[in-house]
């Protein structure tokens, strides 16, 4: 079992730095986003497992993004990976904070109150004019290492970087998934109850699920801005949470690729809905999304695990 | 396994769809990648205008012959015109992406673009390192000059800074008392600087007017109820408001049916593009700008200029039935600007399509006429224009039907903008140093 998804991960590493060779310039900024924000949703996954989804998981993605480009602009660190661990440590923190909280709540509850703790983060950002206000900041390219690439090694050193880290925190996740407290997450979804019965903390393992989310979302943010070079409050607002859910419902629940798959399919989606429909492109958007709702109401990943289950 | 195979599958495929790509633009046509708002708030104020001002006037020169001197000849030196607009909505990370696209995928040889100062600060760096000649139309942030520099991007239109600096100098010239003043401005970066301007502004021009209050409603909140009981409450002299669109309408109109503009005189510093919606609910009396001379300020303006003006106008009128406001007017120079400086590249170059350096060399401290007055590329190194200015005050002309300016004062660019090599907020606060009014 484990080495079956050791032999997954490295042929998807394979196939996705692949990528940094043979995809054009703008597919490969087009896919990089794409994953970063597929980190942001594997922990949605996680807590979707079992039965809770995050509203305001922009929180994290913005709290990553702010505090690589604070840092980066006050202190003047330009190295990639001391950035990712800065933010991931930061929205660790914040994470242990609002996890035990959190836990305690369910479906709606949990919904609104993780959307209520991003708002707040969008309101506060949005009033700080010091740092830019709604406007965001700005952030220079990274630097790997002391290697200071331009141009296109630069595009291809941050896709690969984001390749890695997108087939290590999924075979870390899909480890996790299959770990005795991943399928109890499992069980709780399908009744509490009886998981806190057999003795196990239902509150605990939401805690924990939740502060996965966490250090996703931070690196998935950091990431994001270090493509992009800007940020704004708009990365807290509840329609970057949404469109976060919207992956991690397309992508369901079952499959940890699928999740990054389904992000790629809807930046892809988007991109060129705009060009062809600039005056209608929301609307491609939603009846592309409808489509998948209404025919694949488990997601993609229920495609692949269909499959399996016929191989057996 | 399964799920690498059905991820490769669908990579290929969606591959194959991206790679397919569009033809490279040909020698005897310039792609102009056009990003403006066609949904959401900004896009009936702004967006929406704007690109219908800038199809007009690329059909036009695309025709050529249709407008005067220097801008007779055909398309941009005799190439034609070509476009792809984009849309601005969803925020500076969907704008950075839709960027590299229209750069890489689309290959256009200029971008023209960006409503948002959020955009306009996202996009600047991306232009640099992918070395494509960027023209911003719109925005209003001084900092995208101010904090940075680039050599690829160019701003064809003033900073906000000089709307509210206008409206100050108005009040003085026109000697309006102001013993007290309020504000009321969206809760965003936009309506927070133009604020600071206002205030920065009139410190020095009214150093003993005090500030009633300032209101910062949440953008897009129509609801002003509230507001304008404090406002009317607290009975400033004057009330400030650079709100727009839909928010400046519901202003207005819940102002005016309260009786806030009989008790403070309301300025607005970008008020004249909701002219059109409001008709004769817009109240008399109202100080208002424009961001430039622009919608009735130039047409009101004569001069050498009104050939110019009179036929965007006329086309304009004609072909959407509605008088253009402000935004048409600074897509108008942009594209008279990005038209002004493919001509002088090919000029310099032997008459072949330019590069992006060519165009960037020939943009830097580039000077143009448009129907909103001579804009000049005068700051930032020559990547940010200055324009004239004009406030002036609204008139209900009963027999015609329609809305009027009347006492319109023209400020010349370099009375409401600060020179070179000082940030704006610093320029106001030392008390307008340079500036050199008529």
């Amino acid at each position: 079992m484990r080495m079956s998804v050791y032999l997954s991960a490295i042929i998807a590493f394979v196939a996705l730095a692949a990528g940094s060779i043979i995809l054009p310039d703008w597919a490969m900024f087009l896919f990089a986003m794409a994953l970063a924000k597929g980190l942001v949703c594997l922990g949605i996954i996680g807590m979707m497992r079992g039965g809770v989804v995050s509203f305001g998981q922009g929180l994290y993605y913005c709290i990553g993004a702010y505090t690589a480009t604070l840092i980066a602009n006050h202190l003047g660190v330009s190295d990639i990976f001391l950035l990712t661990l800065l933010s991931a440590a930061v929205c660790l923190v914040v994470g242990l904070v609002f996890g035990p909280l959190l836990s305690n709540y369910r479906g709606i509850f949990f919904a609104m109150l993780s959307l209520a703790l991003s708002m707040v983060l969008y309101g506060s950002l949005s009033k700080m004019s010091f740092i830019g206000g709604t406007d965001g900041l700005n952030i220079g390219a990274p630097t790997f290492l002391g290697w200071a690439p331009e141009g296109r090694p630069l595009q291809t050193a941050l896709y690969l970087y984001v390749v890695a880290i997108v087939v290590i925190s999924g075979t870390l996740m899909r480890i996790y998934f299959d770990s005795e407290r991943g399928l109890i997450t499992l069980a709780t979804r399908d009744n509490e109850l009886r998981v806190e019965y057999l003795g196990a903390s239902v509150r605990n393992l939401m805690t924990y699920n939740y502060v996965f989310g966490a250090l996703l979302g931070g690196i998935g943010g950091t990431i994001a801005v270090l493509a992009l070079g800007h940020v704004d409050p708009e990365f807290a607002f509840w329609t970057t949470s949404g469109e976060f859910v919207f992956v991690a419902i397309l992508a369901g629940y079952l499959s940890v690729p699928a999740v990054f798959v389904a992000a790629i399919i809807l930046e892809l989606v988007r991109s060129f809905s705009n060009l062809y429909f600039p005056n209608t492109w929301q609307l491609a958007l939603g009846i592309f999304l409808l489509v998948v709702i209404v025919a694949l109401p488990n997601g993609l990943g229920s495609l692949v695990s269909k499959r399996k289950e016929n191989k057996t | 396994m399964m799920t690498n195979k059905l991820k490769a599958t669908a990579g290929a495929a969606l591959l194959g769809l991206g790679l397919a790509g569009p033809a490279a633009a040909q020698d005897d046509t310039f792609k102009v990648g056009v990003i403006t708002f066609l949904s959401g708030q900004a896009a009936e104020s702004f967006g929406v205008p704007a690109w219908n001002g800038g199809k007009l006037l690329i059909e036009m020169m695309n025709e050529g012959g249709k407008l005067p001197a220097p801008y007779d000849t055909k398309g941009f030196g005799g190439m034609n015109i070509e476009f792809v607009v984009v849309d601005e909505a969803g925020g500076a990370t969907k704008q950075v992406q839709e960027f590299r696209n229209l750069v890489q995928r689309e290959e256009v040889d200029a971008v023209v673009g960006y409503v948002s100062s959020g955009d306009c600060l996202a996009v600047p760096p991306v232009a640099d390192e992918l070395k494509a000649f960027t023209i911003l139309y719109d925005c209003g942030t001084p900092r995208v000059f101010e904090d940075n520099s680039f050599e690829y991007v160019f701003r064809t239109a003033a900073h906000a800074t000089m709307d509210n600096v206008s409206l100050a100098r108005y009040l003085k010239s026109r000697d309006f008392d102001v013993p007290s003043y309020a504000g009321l401005n969206q809760d965003y970066a936009f309506g927070q600087d133009s604020w600071a301007d206002f205030t920065g502004a009139m410190e020095q021009i009214y150093p003993d007017a005090e500030v009633k209050t300032a209101l910062f409603p949440k953008f897009g909140a129509g609801q002003y109820g509230t507001e304008i009981s404090a406002l009317l409450r607290e009975r400033p002299a004057l009330v400030h408001s650079s709100n727009w669109g839909g928010d400046l309408q519901g202003f207005l109109i819940q102002g005016t049916a309260r009786g806030l503009h009989e008790r403070s005189q309301i300025v607005l510093a970008a008020g004249d593009h909701v002219i059109p919606q409001l008709g004769n609910k817009m109240p008399d009396g109202i100080f208002l700008g424009a961001r430039g001379v622009n919608g009735l300020a130039a047409h009101a303006r004569g001069g050498e200029l009104k050939e110019l003006t009179d036929t965007m106008w006329d086309a304009y009128e004609a072909e959407y039935g509605v008088f253009p406001v402000q935004a048409p007017f600074r897509m108008w120079q942009a594209l008279f600007g990005l038209k002004t400086a493919v001509e002088k590249a090919m000029a310099d170059n032997g008459g072949t399509k330019p590069t992006d350096e060519e165009l960037a060399a020939a943009m830097k401290g580039l000077t143009w006429d448009a129907p909103s007055g001579r804009i000049e590329m005068a700051l930032a190194d020559g990547h940010q224009a200055i324009q004239p200015n004009a406030i002036g005050t609204t008139k209900w002309n009963e027999a015609e039907g329609k809305m009027e300016l009347v006492d319109v004062e023209y400020f010349s660019a370099r009375c409401v903008n600060p020179p070179v090599g000082i940030k704006a907020t610093e320029w106001l606060a030392q008390g307008f140093p340079g500036a050199e009014c008529e």
